[in-house]
């Protein structure tokens, strides 16, 4: 049905695109047949092949896939980071670009500013972000330095406030990076592998944390993970992306209810679910092993 | 522990220079017309050190004034050249046929301009600094982080933001390692213009010590211009230091 919007101009595709987020402001992100290529001619790389995805405003979804697919990507189009080679990107109802509605994105190296101190980096947003940015010379020492010290004490970076990056460990980096892409209450939240360099019983504590927080404010929520258990226990939804140029190959609702414990990722549906996603991404003949 | 170490035997071999330049002098029995002794030039430092310093002030003053205005002016150039290649395109080409001319021709210009005195000696090192401090802060801001910048591009920051907030800091320890190079230079030029046409400064002193041939005049001179330079060269690591810690990883920082 959409088929017949996409052959007119894009001009019309945005009206259209306006006309049905009025009816149904749900939709926050609608990718349509969007593809992305880097580079010119043969010598170019297909990053992400013909990708179709809509996100209804509250939704958790995880995306998996083998390594090089495409799933960051796909956050890079929807932060307006990467421009699409070919199809719509719409965020918030608007053509990205525009910036529609509060993002809050953290990348997959935790790209911290070596100048600044980790309260500082953290900070960032609401130095740059409206409505905070009119407050910030007013607030960074008050109200801005509590909120900052508050999410920091809760992944357990408390005493680090005052060091300079270059001082933290990897898996403290990433916990910071979490804490940046929090800090200015995003409606629109997009992770890059966040707890990649963490522990098992850290990143499993930090899943409660963050599905407390999902819980309690539901920003909508893009979630880049190699870890299947992660992508089960966090996501509403499971997007399984093939092996390069990515596409989506399987979109799976998860149906477990909320809040979520690790009890449940434990239950034999939720095991099967595991497996039924690892058989996606992997050959079925290899994956002979362990679930 | 360490760093008293450092320091005492640093003390010592610089020491042991001007020991072994007074003890050589003394045994071959040098005149004092072609190399004074160190403890000569120390005690004329000392006698004449009245006389001497106002100029000093003088020529510090010229040095200051050239420097800020130099390095004001190359960090807009560099930024600008950094940032666009149109202005990377036609300024960094124009500012390299600058550099080449040695100053020494462009001083009696500026004299036929504005005078002997003071402003030649001023602008010598307002032209002397500028190009330090250009192409590094031009380096600095043009090989910023993509990763860093992205940070700010995800949250719709502005060019502006990105600037401020990116840019800038990142070209800090290159803008501070051209201030060390931008002092040093600027101090010899405002020197150079005042040996030239000037009627004040320690650049003027050095003239009328040779013309006199008061050697033990002319190197106390001497050696008051590296003292002030090594000062000077000093201050500014002292302040690289303290504000660019971040990029050397040293934890001293503010
Ligand atoms: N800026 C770029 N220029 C050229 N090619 C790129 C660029 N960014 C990504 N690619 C290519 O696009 C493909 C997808 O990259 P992407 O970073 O989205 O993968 P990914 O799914 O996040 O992988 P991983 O799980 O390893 O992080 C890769 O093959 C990569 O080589
Ligand atoms: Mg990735």
């Amino acid at each position: 049905m959409d088929q017949s919007v996409q052959s007119e101009s894009k001009f019309a595709v945005e009206a259209g695109r306006s006309a049905t987020s009025a009816e149904q402001p749900s939709k926050v992100i609608e990718l349509e047949a969007v593809s992305v290529r880097f580079g010119q001619g043969r010598s170019g790389t297909t990053a992400l092949g013909e990708t179709t995805l809509d996100v209804r405003k509250g939704e958790f979804i995880s995306f998996v896939g083998p390594s090089g697919c495409g799933k960051s990507t796909i956050l890079r189009l929807v932060s307006g980071l990467v421009r699409p080679t070919n199809g719509v990107v719409v965020v918030g109802g608007r053509e990205v670009g525009v910036k529609a509605l509060r993002i809050g994105m953290a990348f997959q190296n935790a790209s911290m500013m070596p100048w600044l101190t980790v309260e500082r980096n953290v900070m960032l947003p609401l130095k740059i972000v409206p409505p905070f940015r009119a407050d910030y010379r007013r607030k960074r020492k008050g109200e801005f330095r509590d909120r900052v010290r508050a999410l920091l004490a809760q992944v357990g970076l408390s005493d680090f406030a005052d060091h300079f990056p270059w001082q933290l460990s990897g898996g403290m980096l990433q916990r910071a990076n979490l804490c940046r892409a929090l800090v200015h209450d995003p409606q629109l939240l997009l992770l890059d592998e966040p707890f990649g360099a963490l522990d098992q019983f850290t990143r499993e504590e930090l899943w409660g944390t963050l599905q407390a927080l999902w819980l309690d404010k539901r920003p909508t929520v893009l979630l880049v993970t190699h870890d299947l258990r992660e992508a089960a226990y966090l996501g509403s939804r499971i997007c399984v992306m093939s092996a390069r140029p990515g596409r989506i190959i399987s979109d799976t609702p998860v149906p477990f209810a909320y809040p979520r414990t690790l009890e449940t990722t434990y239950e034999p549906e939720f095991i099967a679910l595991g497996k039924r996603m690892r058989e996606l991404i992997v050959p079925v003949q290899t994956s002979g092993g362990s679930a | 522990m360490a760093r008293i170490t450092r320091v005492l035997s640093a003390t010592a071999v610089i020491l042991g220079f001007f020991g072994a330049w007074e003890l050589l002098c003394r045994l071959l029995h040098v005149s004092d017309l072609v190399l004074p002794l160190p403890s000569q030039i120390l005690v004329t430092l000392i006698e004449r050190f009245p006389d001497l310093w106002p100029h000093l002030i003088q020529t510090i003053a010229s040095t200051l004034a050239g420097f800020t205005f130099g390095v004001l002016a190359g960090v807009v150039i560099g930024v600008m050249v950094g940032s666009s290649r149109l202005a990377y395109d036609t300024l960094y080409p124009l500012l390299i046929g600058f550099s080449s001319v040695p100053k020494v021709a462009i001083i009696p210009i500026f004299v036929i301009w504005f005078g002997a005195g003071t402003i030649p000696a001023i602008l010598t090192a307002l032209s002397l600094s500028i190009f330090p401090v250009v192409v590094n802060v031009a380096t600095g801001i043009s090989t910023s982080e993509p990763e860093l910048e992205d940070v700010l591009r995800a949250l719709g920051a502005s060019r502006r933001d990105i600037l401020w907030n990116v840019a800038l800091p990142r070209t800090l320890p290159y803008l501070f390692a051209s201030l060390k190079v931008a002092i040093t230079v600027a101090f010899i030029g405002s020197i150079t213009s005042e040996t030239i046409a000037s009627n004040y400064g320690i650049g003027t002193v050095m003239m009328v010590a040779s013309a006199n041939f008061d050697v033990a005049l002319l190197f106390a001179g001497l050696a008051l211009i590296s003292i002030t330079g090594i000062a000077l060269y000093g201050l500014f690591s002292f302040a690289e230091a303290r504000f660019t810690g971040w990029a050397t990883r040293k934890s001293a920082v503010a």
